[in-house]
């Protein structure tokens, strides 16, 4: 039968061959084993080499970790307890570092008695930058986001609620010039207006008026120095001031850097390529010990202040490029269909032009915020207590002078839980934003 | 030298009273000039067009047609002459540049739909930003147009989910809701398959008897015989002939026109 079927050309199925289980090999875990482990000898022999590696570390590190000693005084005490427990010299963490340093781990110097403070103020920041993140979220609440920054300031550093009132007040007075002169004289004017009329306000007007009116309503909260504040709060008001200010900071930098008005061009180059051109740790000494011969004699900038604009200048400078690279993505079909359905400049950068190039750039956009937040662990060379500052601090006391891994543990896992968030949203949005199919 | 005469008589308007469809002006270009750098790519471009009419630019790749469009509605800036588009004079105030941009559609060859807003959100864009126009009403006007294009079911899709011949119409729909008084196709059907051609040719004819002012630069002789009331030649930055679309095909008077016309209805 089969050779003649071999032998001739023409051919009919009579019956159709049932369906048939795969080989053991082609499915489930087997297959998966097969080919993500042992596809072949080299890779089986290396497959067994990371397996008995992991196992190592683990059996090494696990119970080192997990033993962890979580109450003592000292590293004395931790010592005593540990060759009590485990034996003379057994390899344990002491955590007990942790516990009792908690607080001026996370708050610095910030006073005991105010630690519901700074915690407000995550929780407000928090509440704030929501409905930014998730778009989900009723859009009524990004007025909360608007009012956010200031009681942030005030419960942060307390005084008088005034002040933030008052520098709140100049942000409303530029949005009101900017309504009433642009109907009147233009739109360019009415920018120009927006910028000029609040910084004199600022300049002159909102110091004495929050002082008025806090002789007449004296409401307040008792004031922090910033001298008082460090630990992870340092970190995360350095850091998220910087990420919060640098990201509009750079897309005016990218747009102008774009621009066709050669002042606006060139001095947006020169900005992006002197900020970016030298460490970023020069920028901080800068700071720390040069701003205060350029400005004027008996100003007294807070430091904190003048840290958090140069970071937020020196990453700006790294966003702007990160956007330009987004824009020079876009087609420029996208630039003249805008153009030809009438939109003017702003319009069609806010509309059509910086959701694409902000959509493309978010990986390096988050990548650069990512550098930024562990960047501000640089303060520490000019004296602020960031958490490497306080670990420094914490070992030379006599109480723990001697421990090193169980501090830089707990400060890496806090950083990289931070950092491995800002990483996962940025995938998120990624995912969210695609429209090219569903 | 034939060249050089034909391309002299041919652009005289004032004696061909029988190609307008009204006596009203919509365009009005008078020595018109362009540069790109040192390359002269328009020369001396006189052009009018009454209200109604359906004018089909043709040529060979590079002799201006594309960049001639793109004049009147100012994405290029010519360096002398005189354009005015609905009584407006273009000049390089931006005020008066957007006025006509939003009374003047323009059509791409790559439709240019913003990809992160959906068919609907491109329809609706510059009516609710340039023309500020409530939402609900910008939104049933872009329905009505959608419709018209015959793909009303589309709208909330995103143009990436959209077929090219379906992208193009949206792209016309999004210029109508404008409510432009002239529409400037810059070869609308060159990045089309051959089927997705005719759905967007077949719009565009439904345009044209409605009425609209229509300025197209394309290869689509058929649509030009059909549909249009001038056909113009342009070559090396200048109009060669222009003429009613039967005279022009079968008449063809210079020489450039002639070899153009048996290049490309040779094959």
């Amino acid at each position: 039968m089969s050779e003649v079927h071999a032998h001739t050309v023409s051919f009919v199925r009579r019956e159709m061959l049932p369906e048939q289980a795969p080989p053991l090999t082609e499915v489930g875990a087997i297959k998966w084993l097969r080919e993500n482990l042992f596809s072949s000898w080299l890779n089986a022999i290396l497959t067994i080499l990371s397996i008995f590696f992991v196992y190592w570390s683990l059996a090494h590190v696990l119970p080192w970790m997990l033993g962890g000693i979580w109450n003592a005084e000292s590293l004395r005490d931790c010592r005593e307890i540990r060759d009590a427990r485990y034996g003379e010299g057994a390899s344990v963490a002491c955590w007990a570092v942790l516990t009792d340093r908690w607080n001026q781990l996370l708050f610095g110097f910030y006073p005991s008695d105010a630690y519901w403070r700074p915690i407000g103020a995550l929780l407000v920041f928090l509440a704030g930058i929501a409905p930014i993140l998730f778009s989900s979220l009723p859009r009524k609440s990004l007025w909360f986001t608007a009012v956010a920054p200031f009681l942030m300031y005030f419960l942060l550093w307390g005084g008088t609620i005034w002040g933030p009132v008052a520098v709140a007040a100049g942000f409303a007075l530029g949005w009101a010039v900017f309504v009433a002169v642009s109907r009147a004289a233009g739109s360019l004017a009415g920018s120009i207006g927006a910028i000029v009329v609040p910084i004199l306000y600022w300049l002159f007007l909102a110091g004495p008026l929050a002082r008025t009116l806090g002789e007449v309503a004296p409401i307040g909260l008792t004031f922090v120095p910033s001298d008082d504040f460090g630990g992870f709060m340092l970190s995360f008001i350095i850091g998220i001031a910087a990420i919060v200010l640098s990201l509009p900071l750079g897309i005016a930098l990218a747009l102008g850097r774009q621009s066709d008005l050669l002042i606006i061009n060139k001095s947006c180059v020169s900005f992006i390529e002197v900020i970016r051109g030298v460490p970023l740790i020069v920028w901080l000494f800068t700071a720390s010990l040069l701003l205060n011969y350029f400005l004027p004699p008996g100003t007294n900038f807070d430091l904190m202040l003048r840290v958090i604009i140069m970071v937020t200048f020196f990453s700006s400078a790294y966003i702007a490029e990160v956007i330009r690279g987004g824009l020079a993505a876009l087609p420029k079909g996208q630039y003249e269909a805008a153009d030809a359905l009438g939109l003017d400049y702003w319009k069609a950068m806010r509309l059509i032009i910086l959701p694409q190039a902000l959509k493309i750039s978010i990986p390096g956009i988050v990548n650069t915020f990512i550098g930024l937040f562990k960047d501000t662990t640089l303060v520490v060379f000019i004296g602020l207590l960031d958490p490497i500052g306080l670990s420094n601090a914490i070992r030379a006391t006599t109480d723990w002078n001697g421990i090193y891994w169980e501090l830089f543990i707990f400060i890496g896992v806090l950083f990289f839980i931070c950092c491995f968030a800002m990483g996962q949203y940025s995938l998120y949005l990624a995912r969210k934003l695609r429209t090219d199919h569903h | 030298m034939t060249d050089a005469q034909a391309s002299m008589e041919a652009p005289g308007e004032a004696d061909r009273p029988q190609m307008k469809v009204s006596d009203e002006v919509a365009i009005q270009i008078e020595k018109m000039n362009k540069w790109f750098g040192s390359f002269h790519v328009l020369r001396d471009i006189d052009l009018t067009v009454y209200r109604g009419e359906r004018i089909v630019i043709c040529g060979p790749s590079g002799s201006g047609k594309s960049t001639l469009i793109r004049c009147i509605n100012a994405l290029e800036e010519h360096q002398k002459g005189r354009v005015v588009v609905d009584g407006t004079a273009l000049s390089s105030d931006i005020k008066n540049i957007d006025t006509i941009r939003s009374e003047v559609g323009m059509v791409f060859q790559h439709f240019n739909l913003f990809p992160h807003l959906t068919i609907l959100e491109n329809c609706t864009l510059a009516p609710l930003w340039v023309r500020k126009i409530p939402k609900r009403e910008a939104e049933e006007t872009a329905m009505h147009f959608l419709e018209k294009v015959k793909i009303p079911e589309q709208a909330h899709k995103y143009p990436g989910q959209l077929s090219g011949g379906q992208q193009q119409r949206v792209a016309i729909a999004r210029s109508l809701c404008m409510r432009p008084r002239i529409m400037l196709f810059d070869e609308p059907t060159s990045a089309l398959d051959p089927e997705m051609i005719k759905e967007v040719l077949d719009t565009m004819i439904a345009l044209a008897e409605e009425g609209m002012t229509m300025l197209v630069v394309t290869h689509e002789m058929g649509f030009a015989r059909q549909v249009a009331n001038r056909v113009i030649f342009m070559d090396a930055g200048q109009i060669v002939e222009q003429n009613e679309p039967e005279e022009f095909f079968n008449n063809p008077q210079s020489d450039r026109t002639k070899l153009f016309l048996s290049q490309i209805l040779g094959h």
